[in-house]
């Protein structure tokens, strides 16, 4: 949802970022206001994910130049746990699985990290329990999930079916969902995509990383940025996924060859 | 002589009672044998002088055990009640008569004349009956514990507490008869500066069960000896957890064998060790037939400048085909001072088995403590949650409504020391 009066939440500019000795981004520039959802597609190896992990925290990946400023903080100064306290929320595409580690308790400390940042009360068991409960239903989730180990054993859709439910809880004020919709059949997709758009409201946002439109044919996006390289090439609204759909990236190749 | 501890030897009590024989034989047996060195595979990588250490002590003088500690696994006034289902023996030098407990119907205490008939004979099934630790024991030990197990029995608790300043030894029989079942749970408490010799021989037969708990906890100087050796006729079911924790040195070797296979047998074990100490698990399995199957896990978390030790070992002899095998080592190293070895030795002559074994020694799990971080749960709180997962995998496999002791919390303090 665009609005002129909206605030700025995240704002990234001249970002360069390298894993190992490997720059992957090179100059990334983006502005993510209140209420907004945002897309990124691009090829593999363009640096989507990058860009996700460099903003979650990520230790692997080191921030070369260049700022993110998130809600007027500078987020580069914060520890990946600091970050998620604030407000940023990072889906993984990959989420891990942590074998003896109970969801149940896993969110529950989650939650109370985020909710001590609010300044509110610490939820104890039984109070997290009602609420878990509650929040489950915004991705059809089955409460048996709680009981085991986080991720473990999960098939794919229920560990992204787990990632919403986290965001659901956390309540972030930016989300970043990295290819939350590879793996999942089309009913999980359409679940996932539904607990997604539940949880968009006019305070937050939501930055979807994908490939493919099928994602946002369900979540609408009010803007769709093409990477490559390391940087935005291409801004637009949510016919530009359409057109890529259609034409591929080839476009990408034409534009570097021009610009050489 | 070759023992360099001949002076313990001598302070030793004038042979008798029961264990008269065994002492005798244990006694001749370690002067002949001398101490371990480094020269023995088995021994290359134990600490020998603490080893040693073990004889500066005097064995069980008769004083009462210090009760004033206020950790409730050194002091037996606040030890947690027993499990409601089950109840408890205190195995240790100072119960004169152990076989005047009184205990639930199903178990019968072993008459002189038949445990004449049996001591010893899993430690020889187990080859083990001339090792070293178990002669100390045998030269040692005064009591012992032998019961006969019929039909389904209440759970089995039994408390081994160290004297402190003082060596003590303690032997332990059980048979369980055809289609017996019994839940067990040993709690090895060790205290200051002691030492603790722990021999356990335990027959299974047809159809038996027993799930076995082996909690070994030290405390300050402590130094454990321990041999749980296990025969297993087929159909019977075994699974051994083992926990041991806070040992100056520690060595214990679970040696178990199918006598005609067609059993199943399951040991998972978890060691943490911390400042300088050394734990080591020796195990030990063998098939004297076929169609026998072995689950193993063996865990171990080092930190600070600790060793942890684990040696694997499994016999499949040309008898033993379609065995089902499976061990798996995993080790955790909290610092880059801490040390790890870890040995599987599978010896397999049947071709027609499958057995698996693996081995890993890592770091916590980089990607794991980045998404629990990126959750808004702090570094410290999220190696917290991952070692306590690590160690809830084996300690939740004890018997006994383990959650008494509050054991989890009491090896996760182990981190924060």
């Amino acid at each position: 949802m665009i609005r002129s009066d909206s605030s700025l939440i995240l704002e990234i500019h001249d970002l360069h970022a390298r894993v190992e000795d490997q720059e992957i981004l090179h100059g990334l520039n983006l502005k993510i206001r209140e209420g907004e959802i945002h897309a990124i597609m691009g090829r593999n190896g363009s640096g989507k994910s990058t860009l996700a992990k460099v903003i979650a925290g990520h230790p692997s990946y080191i921030v070369t130049s260049g700022k993110v400023v998130f809600q007027g903080r500078n987020l580069l100064d914060l520890e990946p746990e600091e970050r998620a306290r604030s407000g940023v929320f990072l889906g993984f595409q990959y989420p891990v699985e942590i074998p003896g580690v109970s969801n149940l308790e896993f969110l529950r400390v989650a939650t109370n990290a985020r909710r001590e940042h609010l300044g509110h009360e610490e939820l104890d068991t039984f109070a997290f329990e009602d609420l878990v409960r509650d929040k489950l239903k915004v991705v059809q989730m089955d409460p048996a999930f709680l009981e085991r180990s986080v991720n473990e054993g999960f098939s794919g859709g229920e560990k992204k079916r787990n990632e919403i439910l986290q965001m659901a809880l956390l309540e972030p004020m930016v989300s970043i969902l990295d290819e939350t919709d590879s793996g999942l059949d089309i009913d999980a997709l359409r679940v996932v995509a539904s607990g997604v758009n539940q949880l968009a409201r006019p305070d937050n946002a939501t930055l979807l990383i994908t490939h493919y439109q099928r994602l946002l044919n369900e979540i609408t996006p009010d803007f769709v940025h093409v990477m490559a390289a390391g940087r935005i090439l291409r801004t637009g609204g949510s016919e530009l996924a359409l057109e890529l759909e259609k034409s591929g990236y080839d476009w990408i190749d034409q534009a570097s060859e021009m610009r050489d | 002589m070759k023992f360099s501890s001949k002076q313990w030897l001598d302070s030793l009590p004038d042979p008798q009672g029961l264990l008269e024989e065994v002492q005798r034989h244990g006694r001749k047996s370690l002067i002949t044998l001398g101490l371990p060195t480094k020269s023995s595979e088995g021994w290359r990588l134990t600490d020998l002088d603490r080893l040693r250490a073990l004889f500066d002590l005097p064995v069980y003088s008769g004083n009462q055990t210090q009760n004033s500690e206020s950790d409730h696994f050194r002091n037996r006034n606040i030890w947690p009640s027993t499990s409601s289902k089950g109840f408890r023996l205190v195995v240790d030098s100072a119960h004169e008569l152990i076989d005047s407990a009184t205990v639930p119907e199903g178990f019968t205490f072993l008459t002189h004349e038949e445990l004449s008939q049996v001591l010893g004979r899993t430690l020889h099934k187990c080859e083990c009956n001339s090792e070293w630790a178990v002669e100390v024991n045998q030269a040692s030990a005064t009591k012992i514990l032998a019961l006969r197990i019929n039909g389904r029995v209440p759970p089995l608790e039994l408390i081994m507490p160290a004297c402190p300043n003082e060596f003590s030894a303690t032997r332990v029989l059980l048979i369980l008869e055809e289609e017996a079942d019994l839940e067990l749970l040993q709690m090895v408490l060790g205290a200051g500066c002691s030492a603790q010799s722990h021999v356990l021989e335990i027959y299974l037969g047809n159809g038996a069960s027993l799930r076995h708990g082996w909690v070994a906890l030290g405390g300050g100087e402590a130094s454990l000896l321990g041999h749980l050796t296990v025969e297993q006729e087929p159909e019977s079911d075994y699974r051994l957890t083992t926990i041991h924790q806070g040992w100056s040195l520690c060595r214990v070797e679970p040696r178990l064998v199918q006598l005609h296979g067609q059993a199943y047998t399951s040991i998972n074990g978890l060691q943490v060790t911390k400042g300088s100490e050394q734990a080591a698990t020796h195990t030990y399995v063998r098939f004297d037939g076929p169609e026998g199957s072995l689950d193993q896990l063996n865990k171990s978390v080092a930190a600070n400048r600790s060793h942890s030790i684990f040696n694997g070992s499994i016999s499949v002899p040309r008898v033993a085909q379609k065995t089902n095998a499976s061990q798996l080592s995993r080790n955790l190293l909290l610092s880059g001072n801490a040390c790890i070895d870890t040995k599987p030795e599978l010896e397999i002559v049947a071709d027609d088995v499958k057995c698996q074994h693996g081995a890993t020694v890592s770091q916590l799990q980089q990607d794991e403590l980045f998404y629990m971080r990126s959750r808004g749960i702090k570094l410290q709180e999220a190696t917290e949650l991952l070692l306590e997962g690590y160690c809830r995998e084996i300690v939740s496999l004890l018997p006994l409504d383990i959650a008494r002791w509050d054991l989890l919390n009491y090896l996760l303090a182990t981190f924060h020391e």
